[in-house]
This record gives structure tokens, sequence and C-alpha cells, in this order.
């Protein structure tokens, strides 16, 4: 038995089979062969195998993402059945009498530089794709197993270097029970996807792939961030009484589902999520959220092969609005650049990609691309309670252009006749401290404001969040992060509106006494951790915490805080 | 006797990956060859490499090429195909 520590990403335990999922290993020799005939049937027999597991994993995205998500496994399949590359390979075997392993990989390597050469970066991707099918057969011509989430059939723990969107894309939550990997933080992808999910995940924990073999009976604890490997019979059955632990603390937290979020002394707080899709609201309601406050629209965007259309849009839009009722939505504007990358816009490489051209940037020098996404949320309007919310907004004149855009489309939709409601807010996310400082002025001109911590901190405090040597300067509790979140606060009730937060703080336990006494009005978390927040808020009493802001605001530094926090509610 | 006609693809991003997708799938249901001829280059329409590799942008004419026993109903399948995507006229 060993233990491994990591960074605990999402709440709960799992106990399972190790799952490995990595590339296998796929090198062959170029061999002459007799019977070319049956090297013909062979290739057949891999690529039909191919064909239906590819059809299986479309199956499976469609049904867990949607159509969207599941148009990339087609492209796969008809790479598959191209006959322009699959008579070249038996031609090979026939004429050359190779076997099919070198057919397959002449063939392929031929295209794969074809596309690799072409001077459009959309293109250079497919290269990406043809290799990737090109290895599922390769991998049943070798009769190794290819790894593959979706076609797992029983219980396990998957085992990985990192998750890929696409990875957790086919994740079934009927048989994985949970995971773990050698990199990544709690606001990594793959982490923000296991607590949409609900399945328990320890990540960061360097060395797990090495550590742990295909097979192992495996611990996830989701909630400390440990990882044990082979345990006991005595130190399963401690963990087994710790997940029927969490299974009956989730059982009190549902009590609070229908309630509204009320302190000790009676104020009211909102408690809404953060979702990427509108499968997403089903968790959402399952877990009392009082609406959306962060709704990711880039993954419309992302992992497509094209721009989503305006109706694609809507419909997405229109399906989350409807789900949520009268309910708050707040949508967030289009926020790719930086770290998340679209295959088909070719954007040139930054040195600083956070600090560069990305978010509302791109979306007013683009506004082509910006202006389809406005008239599919005002079309969308109609059908719940919308609010719109632009991100990365650092000066007044972008919040000014992106409302102007907004305001045209309107008045167009209008003109051709199509409804479109006339209470949307429209807010900014604040997470540049340029926008932070001066809120004042912005409270002027926005509706609200919507404090997105994740990146606020890293700008703040200048360290890269994806970079794990400064991770310890991610410093939520930071006096500086607080005084810039308390003077956010201010300005929006000093003009009457509201400000809330949807970065990771939000939910965090030590943070959310702070920002109870600082006086946040909305706050904006994954589905999950709604209930528990719930369940800590109606015993803390604002006017108690209030009284400690000044206090707060003045210390040092981010032990301190965290100490006095956890002193005067005893965590 | 081949049937042919001739298209200009007027989608502001040419013929991208979903629409070409549906055009090769369309081309897959007909017995006859079916090609697609732009800027002097002939491509397999059954062919999804094919028709992405010529890269064809938006104002481009091409030629819907079939040759075969249904080489008709091909021709006007994949033009009504092309419309129907918005891809073209």
């Amino acid at each position: 038995m060993s233990m491994l520590k990591g960074i605990a990403a999402s709440n709960g335990v799992a106990i399972a089979k190790a799952y490995t999922l990595e590339a296998p290993e796929l090198s062959f020799e170029t061999k002459k062969v007799d019977d070319v005939e049956s090297e013909v049937t062979r290739l057949q027999d891999a690529l039909g195998i191919s064909k239906q597991e590819l059809e299986k994993i479309k199956e499976n995205a469609r049904q867990s993402l949607g159509d969207e998500h599941a148009e990339i496994f087609s492209a796969h399949l008809l790479i598959l059945n191209d006959p322009e590359m699959i008579a070249p390979m038996q031609d090979k075997i026939k004429n050359e009498s190779v076997n099919a392993e070198a057919a397959l990989d002449e063939v392929a390597n031929m295209f794969i530089s074809m596309f690799e050469n072409m001077d459009n970066e959309y293109m250079r991707e497919r290269a990406a794709d043809i290799r990737d099918v090109t290895k599922r057969v390769m991998a049943h011509l070798l009769n190794v197993t290819f790894p593959d989430p979706a076609l797992i059939d029983e219980e396990v723990i998957i085992i990985a270097e990192d998750l890929t969107p696409s990875d957790t894309a086919q994740l079934n939550k009927q048989f994985v029970k949970g995971f773990t990997t050698n990199i990544g933080g709690r606001t990594s992808h793959s982490a923000i996807m296991a607590r949409s999910l609900e399945i328990p995940a320890v990540v960061g924990t360097k060395t797990v792939t090495t550590d742990v073999k295909d097979g192992d009976i495996i611990i996830v604890d989701g909630v400390e961030g440990e990882i044990i490997v082979n345990p006991s019979e005595d130190v399963i059955a401690k963990y087994e009484a710790k997940q029927a632990d969490f299974e009956k603390q989730k059982e009190v937290w549902a009590q609070l589902k229908d309630e509204p979020t009320i302190s000790k002394d009676g104020t009211h707080v909102e408690l809404v999520a953060n979702i990427g899709t509108p499968d997403d609201v089903q968790g959402v309601l399952n877990n009392g959220g009082e609406g959306v406050g962060l709704y990711r629209t880039e993954f419309l965007y992302m992992g497509n092969s094209d721009f989503p259309t305006e109706d694609q849009q809507f419909e997405a839009y229109k399906s989350v609005l409807e789900q949520m009722g009268d309910k708050p939505v707040v949508v967030r504007t289009l926020d790719i650049g930086g770290d998340k990358e679209l295959s088909y816009l070719d954007l040139p490489k930054e040195m600083n990609p956070f600090l560069g051209f990305r978010a509302v940037r791109l979306c007013l020098e683009r506004d082509d691309i910006f202006r389809t996404q406005l008239r599919a949320l005002l079309r969308a309007s109609t059908y719940g309670n919308l609010k719109i919310m632009f991100p990365m907004i650092a000066t007044l004149n972008e919040f000014r252009d992106a409302k102007a855009l907004l305001l045209e489309e309107k008045e167009n939709l209008t003109s051709e006749g199509v409804n479109v409601s006339d209470d949307i807010e429209i807010g900014i996310m604040v997470e540049i401290p340029s926008t932070a400082v001066i809120a004042r002025q912005f409270a002027k001109e926005v509706d609200f404001f919507s404090i997105g911590t994740n990146d606020l901190i890293q700008y703040t405090m200048a360290a890269d969040r994806m970079n794990e040597r400064v991770s310890y300067l991610y410093q939520p509790y930071h006096p500086a992060i607080l005084n810039l979140v308390n003077n956010v606060i201010e300005a929006a009730h000093a003009e009457g509106k509201w400000a809330g937060m949807c970065g990771e703080m939000a939910g965090d336990s030590i943070a959310i006494p702070i920002l109870l006494g600082l006086g946040l009005d909305e706050f904006s978390m994954s589905a999950t951790s709604i209930l528990p927040a719930r369940t800590q808020i109606k015993d803390l009493s604002k006017e108690d915490l209030a009284s400690y802001k000044d206090e707060l605001l003045s210390m040092s530094t981010a032990d301190e805080v965290e100490a006095f926090i956890r002193e005067k509610t005893n965590q | 006797m081949a049937a042919e006609k001739t298209v200009l693809i007027t989608d502001a991003t040419g013929v991208h990956a979903r629409p070409a997708t549906v055009l090769v799938n369309k081309a897959g249901n007909f017995a006859s060859d079916v090609t697609v001829e732009y800027n002097g280059k002939s491509v397999n329409l059954k062919s999804i490499m094919g028709v992405m590799s010529l890269g064809i942008p938006k104002d481009a004419e091409i030629k819907i090429v079939a040759e075969g026993s249904d080489e008709q109903e091909a021709v006007d399948a994949i033009y009504d195909v092309i419309k129907q995507e918005g891809l073209g006229e």
C-alpha cells in the first residue's frame, strides 16, 4: 500500500480498479507477405472494427454532449471511408507484397505531410485527425489495446498524464468512478469537468501514471486530495465508511435544495452556478442553483470544425433559458484567445497569450463573429431571464463599444420584426485590476459586475496560473485581492447595482465568510458546491462578519487572513 | 456522356469541414464516379481529404461532374445539398 498527494479537484470518494489512459506502443516492422489477399482482408477488418468503435464513440458523444461535439467523429469516420486513402493502401499491399501495417503507415503519412504543409492552420489541424484515426487502425492491426474512455464497460478509475476536453467528453459516469492525473490544478479543464460530472478527482499528483499500474485497486479521495494504491482491507473498509458519510452529507445538503440562501441573521444572497453547455442545466437544478451566474459560451466554439451559426447558438441559449424558467442566466460572451484556441481561427502565436488578443479585444476587432453571437442571444432573450456579460473589459471604451454593437443588433432585429426582450441587464466581468480600481466609474454605466477571480488573481499577482512553479502566488485571500473585491462591491452598491463573483473563490469555505461580510450579492460556483455553501451560509451572521471588514482589509498577508477566518468560523 | 453542373460558392467561409462532410456523404450514395473541379484540379467528391485539399474559398466557381448509371441524379442531389447548406448557387 502506498499513498500519493495531489490537489483535491472534485469532492467525493471512489474505490475501483485503475485504468491507464495512455498512447499504446505502435511500432512495427515492414515485412514481405506471401498471401496478399488475406493481408488486404486483415486491413479491411482493422478498418471495420475501427469504424464500429468510432460509431459508438460518436453516439456516446451525441448523448452526453450533443450533436456539436459528435461532429468531429463524423469527420473521423469519413477519413476511414475515404476511397482516395484506402485504395492506395490496398494497391500497395497487392503490388509490393508488403504487410498492412507498412501500407497503412506509408499512405497515411503521405496525407499527413500533405496537410501539415498547407499554409492554413485549419488544414494543418486536419493532419492531427488523420493521425488519430490511423493510430486506432494500427492498434487493431498490431492487436494492442487502444485505450478508449468511451468503450470502458466496467467500474474503473482513470489514470492519465492529463485529460483533454475530448477525453473527458467521452467519459461515461456509469463506469468511470473517478480520475487522477499527473498535472493540472483546481481550475484546469479536467478539474472543472470532474465537478460538472460529479465524479471524485485528484489532479496534479505528478507521478500517478508511474506509481500506479493498470489493474491496481486505488482509492481517490477527492476531499483530501489523496490517492491510495492497493489498500489493505482495513483501509478499504475505512474509506467505504467515508464514502457512506459523504453520501449521507449529500442527503443533508439535499434537504436545502429548494430553500433560498439566507444567513443566520436573515440576509439573502444568491447561489448560482457556472455552466458550459445546455446539458449542465440539469445539474444546476438538481443542486438547488438559484440561477446561472456564468454560462461559458466557448464550448459552442471549441471542439468544433467551424464557427457555430446564429441558429445553432440561438438553440443552445434558448434551451438554457427555457430550462431555467424565470431564474437569472448570466451569459458571458465569447472568451477565446489566451489559452483557448480555435482550430479554425488562425491567430498568430503570442509571447504572453493571457495578456494578448483575447475575449472582448478579439470580438471588437472581429465584429462579424461577435455580432452573430449577440444576435443569437437577443433572439433567445424572450425565452427567460437573460443577462449579458462582456469578459476582459479593461477600459470603459471597450464596454461602450461592445454595448453599442449589442444595441445596434437589437435595433436590426426589431426592424426585421423579431421580438427582443427590453429588460436585458448588461454587465461586465471584473478580472483586470484596472477595472477593479475604477469600478466607481464603471458602476455608473453597467448594470452589474461579476468578479472573475481566477484571472483577477493572476493579473494582480502577476503569476501565470498555468505555471506550477509560481502557483504559490495564486492567493485568493491576499489582502490586495480582498481590497479590489471590496472596491468593486462598494462601487456597485453606491450606484444601486449588484456585484457577483464567478471564480473558484466564490465556492471556497474560507472565502465565503469574507465575501458575505463584504456584501457580495451573488456567488457563482460549480453546481456541486452550491448546497455545501448554502449549509455554511445558514450558520453565518453577516453582521458579525461585516464588523471584521476594516481589520481584514488592513491585514498584511494571506496567511493572516486565513488564520483569522478559521478562528472566527471554527474551521 | 457525363452530367455536370457549375456552381458559384457564396458561403463566407467557402467549402469548410461541415459542408464538405455533407457533400462527401451525399456523393457516396451514388454508383457513378463523382468529381469536383476547382482551379484546374479535379478530385474525387467521395473523398473527404480530396475535397478538403482543394481549399475551396468564397466566390470560387466549381464544377460537379458525374459519370455512370445514375449521373444525372447524382449531380442534381449534390446541387440540392449545396443550396440547402447555403454553400452556393
